[in-house]
């Protein structure tokens, strides 16, 4: 048993270098991006493999479904442009000029041999610094383990990212709207009306919607509420229905996440506020910044990743939705040039 | 071994054989329409066979019901995938291929 599961680590081992490899070599813009998500899932397969389930499910939803569908949408507005611009004789393949990179990185010139050189001290310095560590050293898993009754939940990840290094979470947190803020600062895309895409979507698509929307809003709530005991969390779940969104959006050409939106920007800022509420809250009972009380800890925890959880799912919905062009029907406000064309 | 175990160790290897043909008539086919019909339906075969596998060996009820789910919800998604791949391959103007 032990052996299948070696030539397993092997064969991941092996070939989650080679897909990353093939991922920046690829000149096909599409290829490179399909493989992108393959090498999500072998990513997510690793860390499943390290024991860290709540990473590969993050990373099998965020890393793998959201950021390939990001990465889809971002490549189909880029062939757009190419159409719109190319002349009719123009080849409109998305390639890379990798030519240019390759001449700035090929160990003849000055700046590729510089650049070898530090890559590869970098790269010595860290495999020594991984091998001088001690084998069985069990980390910070005892002190996890002692103070984990004080937590209020039983999943030692959750009380870590929640309790013990709350403050790590609420700034990610912070980030992200950060992230929705700067997307949103690049304005609406100005996009010809001949490029909107008059055909209606696939009725197989809005038929799997229909049975799927409550299938991934349940699995999304039982993975915000399985966190304090298993595997699982407010990003998993709010990355599973922000999925849900994303098809809703693709399924649906009368749905739009409009900016102005004071619903959309208050599920937005929802999380946030909870959080720092919270934290804030705290002080006035005695206790310091984000010191939950003993008893209320454990409900305080899950008030705030339900909060974290509508918040991720409507930023990553965002997200991705501003990465949409309006379709037909629904764009009839003026729209905003986009400062680089 | 039980006899519980060759039957499910048999079925995995049959689902494994199935996805390993699929792959081969992704790699051979000449079109993406074929390669599509090819893939979806020896996929959706092999997974049928690893999960009835997998549900020989499994703990418990809860474990066999969780993968019936996951078998029922791969199939609808993944011929709902190959219906809009083959939608998109037909919109943007890809001819069948035919015997020369």
């Amino acid at each position: 048993m032990t052996l299948a599961v070696d030539w397993f680590d092997l064969v991941l081992a092996v070939l989650v270098p080679f897909l990353a490899w093939r991922v920046l070599a690829t000149e096909d813009l599409f290829r490179a991006i399909v493989l992108f998500i393959v090498f999500g899932l072998l990513l997510a397969l690793v860390w499943v493999r390290l024991q860290a389930l709540d990473v590969a499910l993050a990373e099998a939803a965020i890393g793998a479904g959201l950021t390939g569908a990001l990465f889809l949408s971002a490549l189909g507005r880029l062939q757009r442009a190419a159409h719109s611009q190319a002349a009719a004789s123009q080849t409109v393949t998305t390639t890379v000029p990798t030519h240019q990179i390759a001449e700035l990185v090929s160990p003849s010139s000055v700046a590729g041999t510089g650049l070898t050189l530090v890559c590869t001290a970098v790269a010595i310095a860290l495999g020594w610094a991984v091998l001088s560590l001690p084998t069985h050293e069990s980390g910070l898993t005892e002190q996890v383990q002692s103070a984990l009754p004080q937590s209020g939940v039983t999943n030692p990840v959750t009380a870590v990212l929640l309790n013990f290094r709350g403050y790590d979470t609420l700034l990610e947190i912070g980030v992200l709207l950060l992230a929705v803020c700067g997307v949103w600062s690049l304005g609406r895309v100005h996009v010809e009306r001949s490029d909107l895409q008059p055909t209606a979507t696939s009725p197989v698509l809005q038929v799997f919607v229909q049975f799927f929307a409550p299938v991934m809003i349940l699995v999304g709530g039982y993975l915000l509420w399985i966190g304090a005991s298993a595997p699982g969390g407010a990003f998993q779940g709010g990355a599973v229905i922000a999925a849900l969104a994303v098809i809703l959006l693709l399924s649906r050409k009368d749905i739009t996440l409009e900016q102005r939106s004071s619903w959309l920007r208050m599920t937005l800022v929802l999380g946030f506020v909870v959080f720092l509420a919270v934290a804030l809250g705290v002080i006035g009972i005695g206790n310091r910044f984000l010191e939950y009380p003993t008893t209320w800890a454990g409900s305080l925890i899950l008030v705030i990743e339900t909060a974290l959880t509508v918040s991720i799912a409507t930023i990553l919905a965002v997200l991705f939705a501003s990465s949409l062009p309006p379709y037909a029907s629904a764009e009839s406000t003026p729209s905003v040039q986009e400062q680089h064309e | 071994m039980s006899l519980n175990e060759w039957v499910s160790l048999v079925l995995t290897g049959l689902g494994a054989f199935f996805f390993f043909a699929g792959t081969v008539g992704l790699l051979r086919f000449p079109d993406v329409y074929t390669r599509l019909h090819a893939l979806t339906k020896a996929d959706g075969l092999g997974i049928g066979l690893m999960v009835m596998g997998l549900a020989l060996q499994a703990t418990s009820g809860m474990v066999v019901l969780k993968l019936l789910v996951i078998w029922l919800l791969v199939m609808f998604s993944s011929a709902t995938a190959c219906h809009l791949v083959a939608r998109a391959a037909r919109r943007a103007g890809v001819q069948p291929w035919r015997r020369p």
